[in-house]
Formats: structure tokens, C-alpha cells, sequence
């Protein structure tokens, strides 16, 4: 069959925070660049970033981007890349200023400067008091970011191809990544993306999960095209949760609300907390009140037919204190949980945010796999940035406000990367014969399948799969038995049908070719999750408790390395941890204590 | 609505920026967009193409819905 070939200097996959980002870079070098995203750019899910954005400016106080180094190693529990890190602080500051020239319109200070506001984690001095370090656009810091990007792409001549479907990546016999096969949603069409470089900017996958505070477009597009090809993932065993998700919806409450009196109970109404933390009880740092929730539900103390959701009961505050310091709390409980907060308790459970791993890469935005002996060696022509990406500087667990950092600093580094790698002036190397054939048997295979697996049907067993057995709190068993059922559910996942055979708009083909690369991360989550016998950061096993041996369950002496699951045969290898930063020595080894 | 322009519709109301949107737009077009006439399907094409913030404050009711044609159509949402 004859595919159209399209050619690109290069192609980015994504149009969220990252993408957008490093097509800046690519467009403004005058490289004919090309952005796929499933959806309009302004509809990424950065959008939904409120935070603000991590940069040691220094403008409400004294600041240093050693101290947001140390704050971010400390974070990540020791396991975040320390050059990686160092290249990242020290390039915030650029970075935000730059954007603040694209026309975003952070809050300022009376004097005019870019208003910063503290945020959990970051802290002057290395580690003494808490630093005002974010740097925000109201609460919409995500969307304000999007929309300037997105304008500055438009003068540069960027070509987006927005409602694409990116299907697979496009590589040689000798490993070089040539571009993307994908469909385009409105005709069905299959197209090849004949590119010099290729940046993967799919973001997270937090889909894989049954309570997630993230998007439903979080599928781990890019993830599953590199796993299909042979990349392996990094550290997926990683995921941030919230405390606080509405169950069954996901949609995430506030810490506010717990700040302003709200109270946890279980089944038999026991403010549980009082047994976890007796001195903060319900105010407990985040891992802290996910781990007492996810036991109470574990030990069948949880509310609802099936036991699996607690409360959050703020009914014995006063009404209109409810209405003026949580704004939006009592709709969002009305909407997806049926309930009148002012009246009855909201059901939550523990919900995944963010995902810390992703495709290998170096702090330039290059992708890196183990190769004849060394595991950072350089696939050409691929880049990754963003929450697809593990660079890794979030390590085991991400601090607030450095997620919209990492994109806006390794999109550009990606950028500059392929700006770099492309002067150089490689031509288009010569496609393989066979380049579109994956992408279209894969499609074949799920229009003409009968009897096959349904989609919503397969989706749902691998999240609850993934919340029941790699949750917030791990156990061995349960991890070990989540493998099996991952496996199996796997399976399903390879035989999906479709009712739908139309070519334009058929949703359900799409979400199809999502569910298949869902499964790539589920997997590997699972696997790497459970291999790794000790707790840190973002990972606690109960088996793994805090001793004095080994505090917080950590175990440097054996697990200071990074997981590699290797999608191909479902095995995994390790690789050391960078611990020399760039310019200055290394953040010693220490106990992670707030 | 034509086979395409539904699904197309349905796309841009599945995949969202926000998960707030993703739950109540998907919802509604399950349980409620078909019992609409043409011209309140089309009223509700038009509030799905705004920004998702401008309509979450829209469906919170943080910000008011002027528009005669989008009223109703808000009053369903927040109830679906």
C-alpha cells in the first residue's frame, strides 16, 4: 500500500508545555517543523497546571539555585540525576524570562518584578525555611503559559497538524529514529512523518491508573510507540499521588480543605488519623495520609458497597465558611461525587498525579539506551521532554512547581539539541520499505478482529489492576499477584475489537490505539514496581518499613540505581544514579526529612 | 448531527484539558445530548469549543452565562 510521506526537518509529538517549547527553538533556527497533537495546543492537559513555575530569582526574597538544586535532590529521595538537576535550576531563571518576553502575564510585585509565592518543598539556605520561589499567573499558570508558546510558534511558522494521532515511531536497521507514522483523526488517513529529528512530548500517562486526577488524553502516547520500538522506560515504578481525589471521578480536593478543618473518617466514622499522626492527625504530609487511608481500606475499614473509598467530612463546618474559603468544593462534590459537602461527607481516595519516569534521556533532551556495555548511549535523531521524559531530576518523587520547569527547560534543551544536531547537516536518511507496515497491521488487525477483547471493558481491568495492586502503598504480595493480572489483562490488550470500521472520526479506533499503548505503561509499571524491594520517595512497600538501618525503608547501599524495563522480553536492568553534578560537588547521600 | 460531526464532537468533548470537563462533557453526551433539538445541539457544540476554564467557571456558575442560547444548555450540565 502507498503511505503519503511527508517530510520535516523535524517532527514533535505533542503541542502541551514541552512541545511547544522546543518548536520554538526549532522554528526560530528556521527548521521546517511539524507539531501532532491529538487535540487543539491550548487543550493540553498543562492547562491544568495552577502552581506556577520553579525559577531562583530572588525577586521577594533571597534566593539561590544551589538551594532549589539541594531542595530538588532532597525531593527526589536521592535518586534524581545531579547534573540533570544542576542544568535545570540554573536555566529556570532564563527560561522564565524568556517566556515573560513571549508575553506571559505573571503576577508582579508593586516594583513591577515577577511576583513569587512559597510552595511545598522549596526552601532557602538548603533546607532551613521556606523560600518564595514560584512564579505564577494567578491560578491558571499552566494555560497562560500554553497560550503565549502557542502564539510565539504561530510567528515562527510552526505547522501544527492538530487532531493527529501519532501511531509509531519510524526506526532503521541501524537504530536511527527517522520520524512517526499517524492518523490523521478526520479522515483516518495514515501518513509518514520523514523527519531529521523527532521529539516525543506526549506527556504522562496517569490514565493508567483508576483514580487519577489527570486527563482522559494522559495515555502514554509516547511511552508505548518508544516501548513498541524497543526503548526501554525509566524508573515507572514512580508516581506521585494526591491524598485527596473524589472517587470514582478522580477530580482532585484541595489540601485547603483539610487546612480549613476538614476531617477523614472511615466506615465506622473514626477520624482515623488520630491513630497514623496523633500530633498533625488529618493535616499529615501527603504520603503520610495516603498511606493511613489506603490501610484502612486494605484492613476493610473503607465506606460504600465495596469498601474502597474513605471520607472527608467538613459537614461540621459552617456553611458559609465553606462558600467563602473553598471555593468551587461544594460544585465539584454536587458534580461527581452526588453529595452536598455542606451536608454529607465526600467519598476520596488516594489518586495518581504525576508520573515521575519515562523515556530515558540526557539533560540535552536526547534520548539514551543501554548499548555494548554503556546504558546512555545516544539513539539518533530521538529527543523526549516533558513528563514523557526521564531526565531524571525528579527522581523519586517531583516537587510542586518543578513540573512546568522540566518543560520549559528541556523542551528548550531538546530544541536546541536538534538545532544543533541538525546543522550539522545530516540529510534524511533513506526509510525502510516496511516503515508504515506496523502502524497499519496494527489498525487492520483491530478493524477486521472478531470476538476480540472490548476496549472499555480491558481498560478498566488494567486500572483497577494498577489501584488495587501499585497503589500509593505497596505490598509484596500484592504487587507480585498485580504482575500476573497485568499480564493476563496484557493479553486482552493485544486481541482489542472495535464495532466502528468508519475512516472519519472513529473515536472508537482511537482510543483503541491509546489502550495499546496504555498497557506498554501499566506494565512496566507493575514490574518495575515490584522488583524494587525498598521504599523511597514516591515507592513504599510495606515490606520496606522505616528502621533504623534503613530510614524511610531506603536502601542505598543496594537500590541507589535506576530501573530499566525492558518492554521486549519484560526483564529489567539497572543503571547507576549520576550523582556528580555539573560545577559544584555532590548533595551527599541523607535521611529525607521534612 | 451527521455520523462525522457527532464524532467529531464527541472527540473534542472526550479530550479535554481539564478532567472536570472530560467527566461532565462525556456524561451529558451519553445521558443527554441526544434528547436536545438541532439548534440546542448546536448551542452545545459552540460551548464546547470554548476554553476549558471559561466553561468550568461557566458550569460552577463563577461566571454568568448571558447568552439565552447557553443557558439551558449550562442548567443540564450542571445537573447531568
Amino acid at each position: 500500500m502507498s503511505i503519503p510521506v511527508l517530510k520535516f526537518d523535524a517532527v514533535i509529538v505533542g503541542a502541551g508545555g514541552a512541545g511547544l517549547r522546543s518548536a520554538i527553538q526549532l522554528s526560530e533556527a528556521g527548521l521546517k517543523t511539524a507539531v501532532l497533537s491529538k487535540v487543539f495546543p491550548t487543550r493540553s492537559h498543562t492547562v491544568a497546571a495552577q502552581g506556577g513555575v520553579a525559577a531562583s530569582l530572588g525577586n521577594s526574597e533571597e534566593d539561590h539555585w544551589h538551594w532549589h538544586m539541594y531542595d530538588t535532590v532532597k525531593g527526589s529521595d536521592w535518586l534524581g540525576d545531579q547534573d540533570a538537576i544542576e542544568f535545570m535550576v540554573r536555566k529556570a531563571n532564563e527560561c522564565v524570562v524568556e517566556l515573560e518576553h513571549y508575553g506571559m502575564p505573571f503576577d508582579r510585585t508593586d516594583n513591577g518584578k515577577i511576583y513569587q509565592r512559597p510552595f511545598g518543598g522549596h526552601m532557602s539556605n538548603f533546607g532551613e525555611k521556606p523560600v518564595r520561589r514560584s512564579c505564577a499567573a494567578a491560578d491558571r499558570t499552566g494555560h497562560a503559559m500554553l497560550h503565549a508558546m502557542y502564539q510565539r510558534n504561530v510567528k515562527a511558522n510552526t505547522q501544527f497538524f492538530v487532531e493527529w494521532m501519532a501511531l509509531d515511531l519510524i526506526r532503521d536497521s541501524e537504530g536511527h529514529v527517522l520520524g512517526v507514522t499517524a492518523m490523521e483523526m478526520e479522515t483516518g488517513q495514515v501518513v509518514i512523518f520523514h523527519t531529521r529529528a523527532t521529539i516525543f512530548a506526549t506527556g504522562g500517562a496517569g490514565r493508567i491508573f483508576y483514580s487519577s486526577t489527570n486527563a482522559f488524553i494522559n495515555t502514554g502516547d509516547g511511552l508505548g510507540m518508544a516501548a513498541r520500538a524497543g526503548i526501554p522506560l525509566e524508573d515507572m515504578e514512580f508516581w506521585q499521588f494526591h491524598p485527596t481525589g473524589v472517587a470514582g471521578a478522580g477530580v482532585l480536593i484541595t489540601e485547603g480543605v483539610r487546612g480549613e478543618g476538614g476531617i477523614l473518617r472511615n466506615a465506622n466514622k473514626e477520624r482515623f488519623m488520630e491513630r497514623y499522626a496523633p500530633n498533625a492527625k488529618d493535616l499529615a504530609s501527603r504520603d503520610v495520609v495516603s498511606r493511613a487511608m489506603t490501610t484502612e481500606i486494605n484492613e476493610g475499614r473503607g465506606c460504600g458497597v465495596n469498601k474502597d473509598y474513605v471520607l472527608l467530612d467538613i459537614t461540621h463546618l459552617d456553611p458559609n465558611t465553606i462558600m467563602k474559603r473553598l471555593p468551587g468544593i461544594r460544585e465539584i462534590g454536587l458534580q461527581f461525587a452526588g453529595v452536598d459537602c455542606i451536608k454529607e461527607p465526600l467519598p476520596v481516595v488516594p489518586t495518581c498525579h504525576y508520573q515521575m519516569g519515562g523515556i530515558p534521556t540526557h539533560y540535552s533532551g536526547r534520548v539514551v539506551t543501554p548499548q555494548n556495555g554503556d546504558p546512555n548511549t545516544i539513539v539518533p535523531g530521538f529527543y523526549a521532554a516533558g513528563e514523557c521524559a526521564c531526565a531524571s531530576v525528579h527522581g523519586a518523587n517531583r516537587l510542586g512547581t518543578n513540573s512546568l520547569l522540566d518543560l520549559l527547560v528541556f523542551g528548550k534543551s531538546a530544541g536546541d539539541s536538534a538545532v544543533e544536531d541538525l546543522k550539522a547537516g545530516k540529510a534524511h536518511r533513506e526509510l525502510p520499505k516496511d516503515a508504515a507496515e506496523k502502524s497499519l497491521a496494527r489498525i487492520a488487525a483491530l478493524d477486521n478482529r472478531k470476538g476480540g477483547a472490548n476496549v472499555h471493558e480491558t481498560r478498566l481491568a488494567m486500572q483497577r489492576t494498577m489501584q488495587n495492586h501499585a497503589g500509593v502503598f505497596r505490598f509484596g504480595d500484592l504487587l507480585k499477584s498485580g504482575v500476573e493480572k497485568i499480564l493476563e489483562v496484557e493479553k486482552a490488550a493485544r486481541q482489542l475489537e472495535i464495532k466502528d470500521k468508519s475512516m472519519a472520526w472513529n473515536t472508537a479506533r482511537t482510543e483503541a490505539l491509546e489502550m495499546e499503548n496504555l498497557i506498554e505503561v501499566a506494565k512496566a509499571t507493575m514490574i518495575s514496581a515490584e522488583a524494587r524491594k525498598e521504599s523511597r520517595g514516591a515507592h513504599v512497600r510495606d515490606d520496606a518499613p522505616d528502621t533504623p538501618e534503613f530510614p524511610n525503608g531506603r536502601n542505598d547501599a543496594e537500590w541507589l540505581k535506576h530501573t530499566l524495563f525492558n518492554p521486549a522480553d519484560n526483564t529489567i536492568s539497572y543503571k547507576p544514579v549520576n550523582m556528580q553534578p555539573l560545577s559544584v560537588e555532590t548533595i551527599a547521600l541523607k535521611t529525607r526529612s521534612y | 448531527m451527521e455520523r462525522a460531526d457527532y464524532e467529531r464532537l464527541r472527540w473534542r468533548c472526550i479530550r479535554r484539558a481539564l478532567l472536570e470537563l472530560d467527566i461532565t462533557l462525556t456524561r451529558f453526551l451519553d445521558d443527554g445530548f441526544d434528547q436536545l433539538n438541532d439548534e440546542q445541539q448546536q448551542a452545545f457544540a459552540e460551548l464546547a469549543d470554548m476554553e476549558d476554564y471559561d466553561l468550568w467557571d461557566l458550569l460552577t456558575g463563577k461566571a454568568e452565562c448571558t447568552d439565552p442560547r447557553f443557558a439551558p444548555i449550562v442548567a443540564l450540565l450542571r445537573k447531568s
